[in-house]
């Protein structure tokens, strides 16, 4: 496959494996922001490349994951009405939340339907004119995006039953609140490749520049990956934090300005709750009320109530890098990709999952 | 949720460069051919170029040059080492 397979070519990883062991001098370590990279770096096999000195912790990047349990119940209860289809990505679907989860609703006759594209969830609507289709809309900067671009469709083809919970989430604020925390010492961040694709690489800027914090942009191949772990290991023993692009094919400095401006159009910045981190101010993105017709929260009105954490589970630390996934009384033995306790342990993006499915357990104990 | 491939594009079917008039890219990746939006693809594509695909719409189209250059530095990198006979530790 082109411009796959020369970034995943073993020698080339192996090599850029050496180059670390020679480089490395001092302990440093690095947040992988970006649920899609913790799972690339197991799957890849690559913590078995790194020098001892290397620690990766894993952030706050999987979209599921940071969803409170108060949203999940919403979502739950939005499942039971009557006339309501929701139609969801599929990790979703078995995330608990305080009463169980979109599967026991649709076990007990709800209409879920998981889709591809929030596009597939308009079709839908189009095709069931007489049922109202709400997409539940979690995700990041490179979901967003998507979900801007099928409410205008839905404006512009007059779709008038189909809505969505937006309950999307921006990256940049909650690093800023990692940041400062005293129990998280982290040298250096793997930023995400596709979240920088639409924010830009200078997104980051601050963290560099106000908080000392190695940046490196990162692809999702062997390579990509090394490449930026080097580039961080390079900023960080000589005390000069900045950002680096090592994803240039896909990210520039300004990101993808078009769909920045479609965001921005349907979207307006909120504070919004994060699992284990709390609300943070103007970290998560509402309609704007141009868009009102399709916000699912008003047009059927939802309410969220306070979040209940499903107990003993230690997902809010993990999301914060405080904890990893074998400090959890839990992980492996009540707690399993088959049944989870929490959502950590449920996303194709978990860092519990992750850690579960590739044996974490065996090489980091 | 991300897709990390690039998809090389193998068709374009109608649209413009107008927010509301998107057109569609049919992709291909070792046999798996897919329909793209492209609302929000910051280059429009031609046909051969590749495109990273994200929940149904393209998000990159991506520039060969660039590519090139690194993977270039990458293997430059590797060659670096490979010479180097010390242990540097
Ligand atoms: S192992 Fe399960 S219970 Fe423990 S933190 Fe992870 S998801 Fe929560």
């Amino acid at each position: 496959m082109k411009y796959v397979d020369e970034y995943r070519d073993r020698d080339l990883a192996r090599s850029l494996g050496s180059h670390l062991h020679r480089l490395v001098r001092r302990p440093v370590r690095i947040m992988e922001v970006c649920g899609t990279h913790t799972m690339a770096i197991f799957r890849h096999g690559l913590r078995s490349l790194l020098p001892p000195e290397i620690r990766l912790v894993s952030g706050p990047g999987c979209p599921v994951c940071v969803t409170p349990a108060g949203v999940i119940d919403a979502f739950v209860e939005l499942a039971g009405r009557e006339g309501v289809i929701i139609a969801t990505f599929g990790d979703m679907i078995r995330v608990p939340g305080s009463n169980g989860s979109l599967a026991t609703a649709r076990a007990g006759g709800a209409d879920i339907r998981i889709v591809y594209s929030p596009m597939d969830a308009l079709q839908l609507a189009a095709r069931q004119p007489e049922q109202e289709v709400v997409f539940l809309s979690v995700g990041f900067e490179t979901t967003t995006p998507t979900i801007a671009a099928t409410i205008l469709e839905a404006q512009r083809t007059g779709i008038g039953n189909f809505s969505v919970f937006a309950a999307n989430k921006v990256m940049p604020p909650p690093l800023e609140v990692l940041m400062q925390d005293p129990e998280l010492q982290v040298d250096g961040l793997l930023c995400p490749g596709h979240v920088s694709s639409i924010i830009g690489a200078d997104a980051y800027t601050f963290l560099a520049r106000d908080h000392g914090l190695a940046c490196a942009v990162a692809g999702f191949e062997p390579a990509d990956i090394l490449q930026a772990i080097i580039a961080l290991v390079r900023q960080v023993q000589a005390g000069e934090p900045v950002v680096e692009n090592c994803y240039p094919r896909v990210v520039t400095a300004s990101g993808n300005a078009r769909a920045g401006e479609i965001v921005r159009a349907v979207f307006k910045p909120v504070a919004s709750e994060w699992r284990g981190l709390g609300v943070i101010a103007g970290s998560g993105l509402a309609l704007r009320s141009r868009y009102e017709r399709f916000d699912a929260a008003t047009r059927l009105s939802v309410t969220v109530a306070p979040s209940r954490e499903p107990a003993g589970c230690r997902c809010g630390r993990i999301l914060k890098g405080t904890c990893r996934p074998v400090d959890c009384p839990l992980f492996g033995s009540r707690c399993t990709p088959a049944a989870p306790v929490g959502p950590c342990m449920v996303s194709s993006e978990g860092t519990c999952a992750a850690w579960y499915r590739y044996g974490g357990l065996a090489r980091e104990k | 949720m991300c897709l990390a491939i690039p998809m090389k594009v193998v068709e374009i079917r109608e649209g413009g460069n107008s927010l509301f008039a998107p057109g569609l890219a049919i992709v291909d990746a070792d046999g798996i051919r897919r329909e793209v939006r492209l609302d929000l693809v910051d280059r429009q594509p031609e046909i051969g170029d590749y495109l990273i695909i994200h929940a149904g719409f393209a998000i990159h189209c991506l520039d060969p040059a660039e590519a090139r250059a690194n993977l270039r530095l990458m293997q430059q990198m590797a060659a670096a080492i490979d010479q180097d006979p010390g242990d540097g530790k």
